[in-house]
């Protein structure tokens, strides 16, 4: 009796097994839906919107063109445009290096330095100025950079110079904004990283010789990798679309993308080259992406 | 005791109630909605309660407006609205016939505005008229001026065009960032005609522009420039609003403004009537009030800023007219030529030539 019923306990077994799974997909499906439509909506759809809108030039008189590359050859054809693409790119990179540069030895000195029962208050203290609006941010920095600011004041102070420098309006003073900012989100990402390696592997490595310069370099830097990469892709998604603080503290001195951007949208506004812009940005953000991706662990923070 | 799921599906009730409670103010208050209102597409100086309430009292009609801080900005709205949502339209006269071509403003009859006390060159068709047809009846004037400070920066220097570019005040200049005006204002100093601009003359300005910039300190959009000169980073602006030292003036007296004697700019806004309005009759009552005598003084002195009114008879106290520097108008106007009229195909030229400038090493 027991041989003859095994196939078919077997075949309901297998039969529940099926439901299961078929279950859980369904529920994963369910899950996983809403995200999805939220990406299809605020993100899928308005991508499509804005490449089939960068193949639609304006015609001569203002109105819309024929469907066409013409915009990507207005857009290459104007060495302005294209000096704006690449300005974006090169800020963007000094701010990611110095940015990392500043907040690394700051996130490492709060993970391995501070007592832990400190850490949370140097936290806090170190991500004090999101506290407060990014454009205050901004201004703020133009004040103290002013010819009557605390900076320009020090310096006279101090005899090292005996006129006011024009230290705003200037590409270095869109980059100290930028810096100033992305220390901060630096700092968090590399400390959130340092704090989840296994403190024994230094041990390890000292027990077995190795001086602190070469553990360092050896274990904890490369274990520390993805959250310094995770910083640096956030930096660049965020600094090479921001228009803030180059349009408060640039000065116009050299133009970046974001703000060539605005000047189609504020006077004629060229909705299509706009979307044009803006979609070699995001395509220069999906090189960085893909270059970065093998970093790029969000788990480890 | 509440159950859990009672409160859940109270909670759920209540979301619900305000949901639907949002929607139906979103769809009331949507301009179509309303029908005894006037919806006005307006810059910041049509919105003072003074100004609107006279007009609305007489009418017994409610002014919904919307702010607006260009005419890109106003075609934006637009694309987001429906035909006949909006009725007037407060704009820039440099973009009447770019608006006009767009199919966008309805005919207008000169008879119903005051023409006759509007001064011939802000009347002009070039601002206000397409092939004969009125689309803009000009309401608010004023210049794109040499600002500076008193203190440091010398009145007689401040009336020459080509101070700016002098190398003695390198570093101590600012450059207002709208293209159009500094364009012209460099066309002439190089004693072009700003209106009769081409693409020949192009290369000369862009040079002469280039020399600008790398002899200021920096250019920038009202606020920046506003700020520079009021903290003292620069003693000259070129080419802002008069509105730039008439804000600061009250805190700072030593900024002052002056139009150079070879020639400035001049701005001119203007009021259209929607091609789609449904109501156009009492937009064409609105834009009467507003160049009324009564509208006009309100106008001029708006608390967002202040300009010259178009109607040489609006109310105005000797005060505010001294303010608005009333006995100077008619040498400035003869002085200052009015903002490009341009296709838009002219209009990308210049900003890309523009922008050519500001990349400039």
């Amino acid at each position: 009796m027991a041989r003859t019923l095994a196939p078919v306990v077997a075949v309901e077994r297998s039969a529940n097994e099926a439901r299961a799974a078929r279950r859980d997909r369904l529920a994963g499906a369910a899950f996983t839906l809403p995200a999805l439509i939220w990406i299809l909506i605020f993100f899928a759809a308005p991508l499509v919107l804005m490449a089939y809108f960068s193949f639609t030039p304006l015609s001569p008189t203002g109105g819309r063109g024929a469907i066409g590359l013409g915009n990507y050859r207005a857009f290459f054809a104007e060495s302005a445009y294209v000096e704006a693409l690449w300005n974006s790119v090169v800020t963007t990179a000094i701010v990611v290096v110095l940015s990392l540069l500043l907040a690394y030895p700051f996130a490492f000195a709060i993970a391995t330095k501070v007592p832990r029962s400190w850490q949370r208050l140097a936290l806090a203290v170190a991500i004090l100025p999101f506290w407060t609006s990014y454009v205050v941010r901004s201004y703020a920095w133009l004040l103290a950079l002013s010819p009557s600011g605390v900076i320009n004041w020090t310096l006279h102070a101090l005899g090292v110079t005996h006129h006011p420098l024009m230290l705003a309006y200037s590409p270095g003073a869109t980059i100290l904004g930028f810096v100033h900012f992305f220390i901060m989100l630096n700092t968090l990402t590399i400390y959130a990283n340092l704090v989840q390696i296994n403190p024994r592997y230094v041990l390890a490595a000292r027990d077995l010789g190795a001086g602190a310069w070469r553990s360092f370099l050896t274990i904890t830097l490369p274990l520390s990798i993805p959250g310094v990469m995770v910083g640096a892709f956030l930096t660049v998604v965020l600094c090479i679309g921001d228009y803030v603080t180059p349009q408060i503290l640039g000065g116009f001195r050299e133009l970046l993308l974001p703000q060539v951007i605005m000047m189609q949208i504020q006077r004629q506004l060229d909705l299509p080259m706009a979307s044009t812009m803006s979609l070699l940005m995001t395509i220069v953000v999906a090189i960085v992406y893909l270059a970065m991706q093998r970093w790029l662990r969000m788990a480890r923070l | 005791m509440t159950s859990p799921c009672r409160t859940d599906t109270k909670a759920a009730r209540g979301a619900l109630l305000a949901l639907i409670a949002g929607v139906a103010w979103m769809v009331v208050s949507t301009p179509a909605f309303a029908r005894n209102t006037l919806d006005v597409l307006t810059w910041c100086d049509h919105e003072d309660p003074a100004l609107l309430g006279p007009f609305e009292k007489a009418n017994d009609v409610k002014v919904n407006f919307k702010d607006i801080d260009s005419t890109a900005a106003a075609l934006a709205v637009l694309g987001q609205s429906k035909p006949g949502d909006w009725d007037v339209l407060v704009a820039d006269e440099t973009d009447t016939g770019r608006l006009a071509g767009l199919g966008l403003l309805a005919p207008l009859d000169a008879k119903d505005f005051p023409f006759g006390d509007i001064p011939t060159a802000i009347a002009s068709p070039k601002l206000t008229s397409v092939n004969g047809v009125l689309y803009s009846v000009p309401e608010k004037f004023g210049y794109n001026t040499i600002a500076y400070n008193k203190t440091t920066f010398d009145a007689a220097a401040a009336a020459d065009i080509n101070s700016p570019w002098d190398p003695k005040y390198k570093g101590r200049v600012a450059v207002y960032d709208y293209y159009v005006p500094e364009i012209e204002y460099t066309a002439i100093a190089l004693g072009m005609n700003p209106e009769k601009l081409t693409d020949a003359d192009l290369p000369a300005i862009k040079a002469k522009l280039i020399a600008l910039k790398q002899n200021a300190a920096m250019v920038g959009d009202v606020t920046t420039v506003q700020q520079a000169l009021a903290t003292g980073a620069v003693d000259v602006l070129f080419g802002g609003g008069e509105w730039v030292t008439a804000g600061l003036a009250h805190d700072n007296p030593n900024l002052n403004y002056t139009i150079p004697k070879q020639g400035g700019v001049r701005w001119q806004q203007g009021l259209s009537v929607f091609a789609t309005s449904q109501k156009k009759d009492l937009a064409t009552k609105f834009i009467q009030y507003i160049l009324s005598p009564e509208g006009q003084g309100k106008l001029a002195t708006s608390s967002c800023y202040w300009g010259m009114p178009a109607n040489s008879k609006a109310v105005l106290t000797d005060d505010q007219k001294t303010i608005l520097r009333w006995s100077d108008q008619p040498t400035y106007i003869k002085t200052t030529f009015p903002y490009l009229q341009m296709t838009p195909d002219f209009d990308k030229k210049l900003q890309a030539m523009w922008a050519e400038v500001l990349q400039s090493k």
